[in-house]
């Protein structure tokens, strides 16, 4: 309890220090202006949706290797949250294509695997909402979890082949980061609070989550 | 039994069901007739316009018949009660589903095999020259789509909601391998050798193995209860 609380006080203070990172020590980028702020939010809501993955398919294989219902309430609660906060990327991705790139949407590689990805587990949440018993639904729901999580880089490469505006990755790629460190610095800061505040969410639901159970039993 | 012998008797089972009813069969060939005419019907006459959406309309035209087709797959037993008894069967379960995969790839290809020879009859198309390279292709799409399609088939046989749930399952997660077929058969119609498409046999390639050994590995769990 005391663990989630910090967690929540730490969540907060990271994503202030990181709106002030990133309204006000980050420099206004010289072509686009202060849209380009926009990347501070758009960035972190995106891997940390990636990270809500990962952790929702390391989750599935432990909960078919063990059957202990946390492992499923960890990946149920993951998949909330990284639907989420891929659903809040695209939204900001959109809001930022515009002014830049004169288009909410294009059919650009990466738009197109995060909005599979984004499809891919919204019908995981939709088949967990269709199943009743609770057993079956984590059975079930982790091995979609399983399938889904190796579909990715399958995904990520037909994509990939099949259309390639989206600026490269500029923060994981080989060589690593170019940019400056006015830049880098804000952006890591505001990753930090976005995975925290995915942490906290997730401690949240899961407690609510297990509660439910302990009340349906 | 060998595992072998489980597996095959399970699609020898459904594809002996299937040869004498042609309950599926029939509807999948009229469904897919009646698809030629809707394309021909939104996509107008225009033959440049036809050529170039053909490698498109020809996946989305098996696709459909796949969600159909595949949909239905532990349906027979549902109908007639047989579902405890294929539980029951001895050993490892994951036979089971290699039989059904088995099934529903035969079922499949049959489908599309019919659905290729219309497709040049309405459109007047000439796969002579693809017709190597598509060889390859096709089989290969169909297992992708068959796999994971065959898992999502036992998962959503007990669930609400069962004929909604199973596209909107099945479909994100086969667009590797929609991708990979369209663009492949797309480089084939226009006379490419496979050669050059070799990149999206590889992707199918791995897609497939990973559907598989992944569905053999997890379809005990689905079973379960």
């Amino acid at each position: 309890m005391a663990v989630v609380k910090t967690l929540g006080w730490l969540t907060a203070i990271g994503l202030l220090v990181g709106l002030v990172m990133g309204f006000g020590v980050a420099p206004r980028e010289v072509t686009q202006g202060n849209v380009q702020r926009i990347m501070y939010v758009h960035v972190p809501l995106i891997l940390a949706s990636y990270v809500a993955f990962g952790v929702l398919a390391v989750a599935s294989v432990i909960y078919l290797i063990r059957r202990d219902p946390a492992a499923d309430r960890v990946a149920h609660a993951s998949g909330e949250v990284g639907v989420i906060f891929v659903g809040l990327g695209i939204a900001t991705g959109s809001i930022w294509g515009k002014p830049t790139w004169g288009t909410w949407w294009t059919w650009d590689a990466r738009l197109t695997s995060v909005a599979i990805l984004f499809v891919m587990y919204l019908g995981y949440l939709l088949l967990r909402g269709t199943i009743d018993d609770p057993e079956r639904a984590a059975r079930y729901c982790a091995v979609l979890g399983i399938v889904a999580a190796l579909d990715i880089p399958l995904v990520h490469f037909s994509v990939y082949w099949w259309r390639t505006l989206h600026q490269p990755p500029s923060l994981m790629k080989p060589g690593g980061f170019t940019g400056s460190s006015s830049i880098l610095w804000p952006l890591l800061i505001n990753l930090l609070a976005f995975i925290l505040l995915y942490a906290y969410f997730v401690a949240r639901r899961v407690r609510l989550l297990r509660a439910e159970a302990e009340a349906a039993a | 039994m060998s595992y072998a012998r489980r597996a095959l008797a399970v699609a020898w089972k459904d594809l002996a069901v299937e040869r004498r009813s042609k309950e599926t069969l029939n509807a999948l060939v009229f469904f897919s007739l009646l698809l030629l005419f809707v394309f021909q019907f939104t996509l107008g006459g225009d033959r440049e316009r036809l050529a170039a959406v053909l490698p498109g309309v020809l996946w989305l035209g098996f696709v459909l018949s796949a969600l159909l087709a595949l949909g239905r797959t532990f349906l027979v037993e549902r109908e007639h009660d047989c579902w405890e008894g294929l539980l029951l069967a001895p050993g490892d379960k994951s036979a089971i589903y290699l039989g059904k995969l088995v099934g529903n790839l035969a079922l499949m290809l049959v489908v599309e095999a019919l659905v290729l020879g219309l497709f040049v009859v309405f459109f007047d198309v000439d796969l002579g020259r693809a017709m190597p390279g598509l060889l390859v292709v096709v089989p290969f799409g169909t297992l992708g789509l068959a796999a994971v399609g065959t898992l999502f088939a036992a998962m959503t046989a007990n669930v609400r909601a069962r004929e909604l749930l199973f596209p909107v399952l099945l479909l994100p997660v086969q667009v590797p391998v929609l991708l990979a077929t369209v663009k492949a058969t797309e480089g084939l119609l226009l006379g490419e050798p496979l050669g050059a498409v070799a990149h999206w046999v590889k992707l199918l390639v791995a897609a497939d193995a990973i559907y598989v050994v992944v569905s053999l590995l997890t379809f005990d769990v689905v079973l379960e209860g």
